[in-house]
């Protein structure tokens, strides 16, 4: 035994380097092996073609209130803004983190005061940019829990964030950013197309 | 009978080392004679995990883990399968419980200075045992696919989103789909099923494997291997495990299947402590429940994660928010290096100590409560403010773990 351990020693230059050299194959194979598992993990190509835009017929949306629809499984919120509403959006600027829309939350069609085409639509992901739940649409003004200077908009329950009726974020909150405007498209004066921006892109 | 089974055992120990194992670890392995109350907690916990594996397997009978079913597939247990309730109520107090007692463990290891050492490895193995659990049971409570397991989903999921560059990959990586679906509820089912309970056994394992090589500690803090019988070399404070403790557990056992029984069969719900109402409605992936609050055990970090409301530095307050929840969990591992007082129990430890573990008690309850209310501006500040204390009880620890006034330990275990 001792015989061979000093044979060892004197090999120890080739052999340092047949260890190093098969701990270096080892390890790319190790990488190989392991990334077709990490991207088996990755949105699959059902996932990735479930993305279709949605109409909306909004012929029937009502001043002052809110329409719910689902793309891409996630909540968007069409709101119909009343002039009373549309005049909160200048006296809350004061207080909100964002109020130009600078952070790209929006189509470039929407950074405006309103964040709309059309100033009293809002359509807006309704998924809080905090951690993702859907903010509650509190129209209600001064109420007990939020305040005296609530003058109506989106109210998180999970973690407190307030955003204007433009989906602007408020300052000091959780939140980061306002809410985000996904690309939409008037197909007519009352038919939306959410998730494209014209009907060939569609 | 008794010559044939020696040569039995001997058979075997020729081929496997079971006397051997039995001697070390049960009928000779000598823990010190003062263990008191606390020292249930952690044989509780192996319990509880042997609770947590039996009714899993036989919950996944019946389970099936995809979006449009799963809800209806718990109903099914609760209300057609034979005792589905009964298993179904022991699997979900149980994970309740088993953090009842592994926080209640992890107490007995801050008041009697169990992470010192030389148990640092010991408690960090532990540590990882805690993140394996925290990950079952977020994992877990995903499963029955109601309000609260989608939506407490999307915020702990969302947290990875606010990672900088690679958060929406990973995000898309984590879920195996743009948004929290059926793919994300297939693959956590696995995850709860196969590899987080393979990793917690062999965590546990291995934690086991550490405690007897390093000695359990006691309520005196002090080595009962530095006094042994010069003849024997058994440490005169220590009693063999086997049969002393294996029968103080079992009164212990006792003892917990009472109450466990109590709340299984009186108040599974726990008054929406233990299973939130909100759960008891299907997923609704277009409408948040107006209040939501994750189970129990999680509200202290959840309250730290909604207490962060400005931006610092160039970071924004959401990436704070994540990272101090991280942090409210990650800072136990860094215990065993920033006590530096001379002594390891609270029994010779002085009143600076006492006042900043009672506080951080306080801290702990008191975050727990906020997180399971809603967010009101008084009650953001109450999360700042006791968010400070939580983590000053460790930042400040080097601190005043060296001037505090320190008793003198005894040279033998006391009563």
């Amino acid at each position: 035994m001792a015989d061979s351990f000093s044979i060892n020693n004197e090999m120890s230059g080739r052999r340092k380097f047949l260890v190093a050299a098969t701990s270096v194959a080892g390890g790319v194979a190790c990488v190989g092996i392991a990334t077709p598992f990490v991207k088996s993990m990755m949105p699959s190509e059902r996932a990735k073609a479930a993305g279709a835009p949605v109409e909306v017929d909004i012929s029937r949306l009502e001043p002052g209130m809110l329409l719910m629809v689902e793309w891409r499984g996630r909540v968007v919120w069409i709101l119909d803004r009343t002039p009373e509403m549309l005049a909160t959006l200048e006296k809350l600027e004061p207080q909100l983190a964002d109020p130009n829309s600078d952070k790209v939350q929006q189509p470039d069609y929407a950074k405006n005061r309103t964040r709309s085409i059309k100033p009293e639509i809002l359509v807006v992901e309704g998924i809080c940019t905090h951690l993702g739940c859907s903010p509650v649409f509190r129209k209600d003004i001064a109420p007990q829990d939020l305040g005296a200077d609530w003058l109506g908009g989106f109210f998180c329950p999970c973690h407190g964030s307030k955003f204007d009726l433009a989906g602007r974020v408020y300052k000091s909150v959780p939140a980061p950013t306002n809410m985000v405007v996904p690309p939409h498209v008037y197909l007519s004066d009352n038919v939306l197309l959410i998730g494209a921006e014209s009907k060939e892109s569609a | 009978m008794s010559k044939q089974k020696n040569s039995f055992l001997e058979w075997i120990d020729k081929r496997f080392p079971m006397t051997v194992t039995w001697r070390e670890h049960l009928s000779e392995y000598y823990a010190p004679k003062n263990f008191n109350f606390w020292y249930f907690f952690g044989s509780l916990a192996l319990l509880v995990l042997v609770n947590q594996l039996i009714t899993g397997i036989f919950l996944t009978m019946s389970y099936k883990p995809d979006a449009s079913l799963a809800f209806a597939s718990v109903e099914y247990i609760m209300r057609d399968v034979d005792y589905g309730w009964l298993i179904r109520y022991m699997h979900s107090t149980g994970a309740s419980m088993f953090f009842v007692v592994v926080y209640l463990h992890m107490f007995r290891g801050m008041m009697y200075g169990s992470y010192r050492k030389p148990r640092e490895l010991l408690w960090l193995i532990g540590m990882a045992i805690f993140f394996v659990l925290m990950s079952l049971a977020f994992t877990g409570y995903i499963l029955p696919w109601g309000q609260m397991s989608y939506w407490g989903a999307q915020v702990i999921v969302s947290m990875f989103e606010a990672i900088p560059f690679i958060g929406e990959t990973l995000h898309n990586w984590i879920l195996g789909d743009f948004m929290l679906s059926d793919a994300a509820l297939n693959r956590f089912f696995a995850y709860h099923v196969v590899t987080l309970p393979v990793l917690i056994v062999v965590l546990v394992f291995v934690h086991i494997i550490a405690l007897h090589e390093v000695g359990s500690n006691n309520p005196d803090g002090i080595e009962i291997k530095e006094n042994k019988n010069p003849e024997s070399k058994i440490p005169v404070d220590g009693i063999p495990f086997h049969p002393y403790y294996t029968v103080k557990d079992i009164f212990g056992v006792v003892g917990f299947l009472i109450v466990f029984c109590g709340i299984i069969f009186f108040a599974p719900e726990m008054g929406g402590y233990f299973l939130e109402y909100n759960n008891f409605i299907p997923a609704n992936t277009l409408q948040t429940p107006d209040h939501i609050a994750p189970v129990w055990y999680f509200t202290p970090y959840y309250s730290m994660l909604r207490a962060v409301t400005v931006n610092f530095l160039w970071i924004d307050a959401k990436l704070w928010g994540v990272f101090l929840m991280v942090a409210g969990v990650a800072v136990f591992c860094f215990l065993p290096w920033l006590d530096r007082s001379p002594v390891k129990s609270i029994r010779y430890k002085g009143p600076i100590f006492k006042f900043a573990l009672a506080m951080f008690v306080i801290s702990f309850f008191v975050l727990g409560w906020l997180g399971t209310q809603s967010p009101t501006p008084l009650y953001t500040l109450l999360a700042q403010i006791f968010s400070v204390i939580y983590f000053a009880f460790f930042i400040l620890m080097p601190w005043y773990s060296k001037i505090d006034k320190t008793k003198p330990e005894p040279k033998r275990v006391t009563k």
